[in-house]
């Protein structure tokens, strides 16, 4: 049982793990905590939604173009809003993101009315054995895609030109930019970068996942645990922090009630706060 | 080559310098020399973009550049080396060598500037793989100087290049900027360690609280009261 648990807790992480990738590089590059991130998974579910009623695909197999269209919704919204503030007092900084959230959330409710939708039809559904272990179709597939999105935003940030930039950026701003390095250009795609995870990562949950204004919020705020778990500014801490509220989540429900769960998860991000404040592998935040 | 014009800038309103000329012909090394604080930093960081000026101007080889943001500046071959090194501490010295060739996309001859740099400093090749805070002070200033030289600049600012090292390290920074020097590239040298920067140099000039006091040829300005009064301690 306990086994089981563990799986289906570990196939969640590894979504919570693409959501708090995207926010955990958009806070090391730019120092902005990114409050709307939820409801970027929110709007790219609704794009995975509205793309399988008229177009006919299906969220998993559409995720890679979700994620393109959320990084030029990201790209944009840095340029028309964040950047515009990044200089300015603390609390705007703060804030900014706070309001995004809102304004998204209600403008679902306004376009798309608050019920619950479901896509009809999804090509993978069902269960399957894996050994000993039960294993919900749609989630395996979507825990392995968080990976390999994961994955390669990775490879993108450590290995290419851009991703050494952005790294340098998230270093020392200042240093990068006698390098000859755009900030503003690549503050851009690293927010937009971060909006493709979640973009990625909604695309994915769609497939299985009730769809409402909502339903991005806990997601949200998941992935803030997580990356305060794994530590701000690392992006392998976000993930390996997401993985462990998967399994928090999904064993300590099943022990103590599930309707208690995300009061374990948050309890160990108090925890953690409390305990080390930097995380399990931060060294951004001070 | 590079004309500063009576310049005017600060810090969120409070001035930092007034009143600001200097030039520098090709092939020179300058130096600005003046204690902690004098601004010396701050003209810098006008001449690279990081700090606007509020009125005069800043052109280079003819063209304005003080409105131009940091990274346009850097792309037309003049190259600041921040004080106090500002390696990036986390990514490997290679890494490092490589964004101060962020600007070009040829990777031949970012292959050629590398072993060029390498050789200047050979113990960055032996430290290639290493991360850059690993290294001591004298090696991460070999570091902050060699990725500058990444971006092939025509004009060098180097700001306190000296600053923290051990004397024999302090003469090894000179001696690699005598020899950057000689391969043609214009040098403006900002130090507090004044005599060893005027006996560099070409010409120099003092500022004092914001202002240009003085300036003059090395050995002009050593021979004069005022600086060896108030730097070289006779």
């Amino acid at each position: 049982m306990y086994l089981q648990l563990t799986v289906g807790g570990l196939l969640l992480g590894c979504i919570y793990g693409l959501v708090a990738m995207g926010l955990s590089l958009i806070y090391g590059v730019m120092g902005i905590v990114n409050f709307a991130h939820g409801a970027f998974v929110m709007v790219a579910m609704y794009a995975s939604f509205w793309l399988n009623r008229f177009l006919g695909l299906d969220p998993v197999l559409s995720s890679p173009l979700v994620a393109l269209l959320m990084f030029g919704f990201g790209v944009i919204v840095y340029h028309a809003i964040i950047g515009k503030i990044l200089e300015g007092p603390f609390l705007a900084r703060l804030l900014v993101t706070f309001g995004l959230s809102i304004f998204l959330i209600n403008c679902a409710q306004f376009l798309w009315s608050p019920d619950y939708r479901m896509v009809e039809n999804p090509i993978f559904r069902g269960i399957i054995m894996l050994g000993p272990v039960f294993v919900e179709v749609p989630k395996l597939m979507a825990s392995i895609g968080s990976l390999i999105v994961a994955g390669l935003i990775y490879w993108f940030v450590r290995k290419t030109k851009t991703g050494l930039a952005i790294q340098a950026i998230s270093l020392d701003r200042m240093a990068a930019s006698l390098m000859g390095i755009d900030i503003e250009r690549l503050n851009g795609y690293a927010f937009g970068l971060g909006c493709a995870c979640a973009g990625a990562a909604g695309g994915f949950l769609a497939e299985f996942y009730y769809i409402f204004p909502d339903v991005g919020t806990m997601f949200g705020l998941v992935a803030l645990v997580a990356v305060a778990l794994g530590g701000f500014g690392s992006t392998e801490g976000a993930l390996i922090g997401a993985i462990l509220i998967g399994i928090i989540e999904t064993v300590g429900g099943f022990m103590i009630g599930s309707e208690f769960k995300y009061a374990l998860v948050f309890l160990a991000y108090l925890v953690i706060v409390i305990v080390r404040p930097r995380g399990l592998l931060g060294w951004g935040a001070d | 080559m590079l004309n500063v014009s009576s310049i005017n800038a600060g810090y969120s309103g409070v001035p930092a310098l007034t009143d600001v000329s200097l030039h520098i012909n090709p092939g020179e090394i300058v130096t600005i020399v003046g204690s902690n604080g004098a601004g010396k930093s701050t003209i810098a960081r006008t001449i690279s973009g990081l700090v606007r000026i509020t009125s005069g101007s800043i052109t280079f080889n003819g063209e304005r550049i003080d409105q131009l943001p940091p990274h346009h500046i850097v792309a037309r071959g003049l190259v600041h080396v921040p004080e106090g090194r500002h390696v990036f501490s986390k990514l490997t010295v290679t890494e490092n060598l490589k964004l101060g060739a962020y600007a070009t996309t040829s990777e031949a001859e970012i292959a050629k500037r590398l072993e060029y740099v390498y050789e200047l400093f050979p113990i960055l090749k032996e430290r290639a793989r290493q991360q850059a805070g690993s290294l001591s002070g004298g090696q991460q200033q070999m570091l902050a100087l060699g990725r500058g030289l990444m971006a092939d600049p025509k004009l060098l600012i180097l700001d306190e290049p000296s600053l923290g090292l051990m004397p024999k390290l302090v003469e090894e920074v000179f001696e690699a900027i005598r020899t950057i020097s000689q391969t043609g590239v214009t040098i403006l040298l900002i130090e507090q360690r004044v005599l060893e920067a005027l006996e560099l140099c070409n010409r120099g000039y003092v500022i004092q609280n914001g202002r240009i006091v003085t300036e003059g040829t090395g050995t002009e300005l050593m021979d004069s009261e005022m600086v060896r009064k108030a730097y070289l301690g006779m």
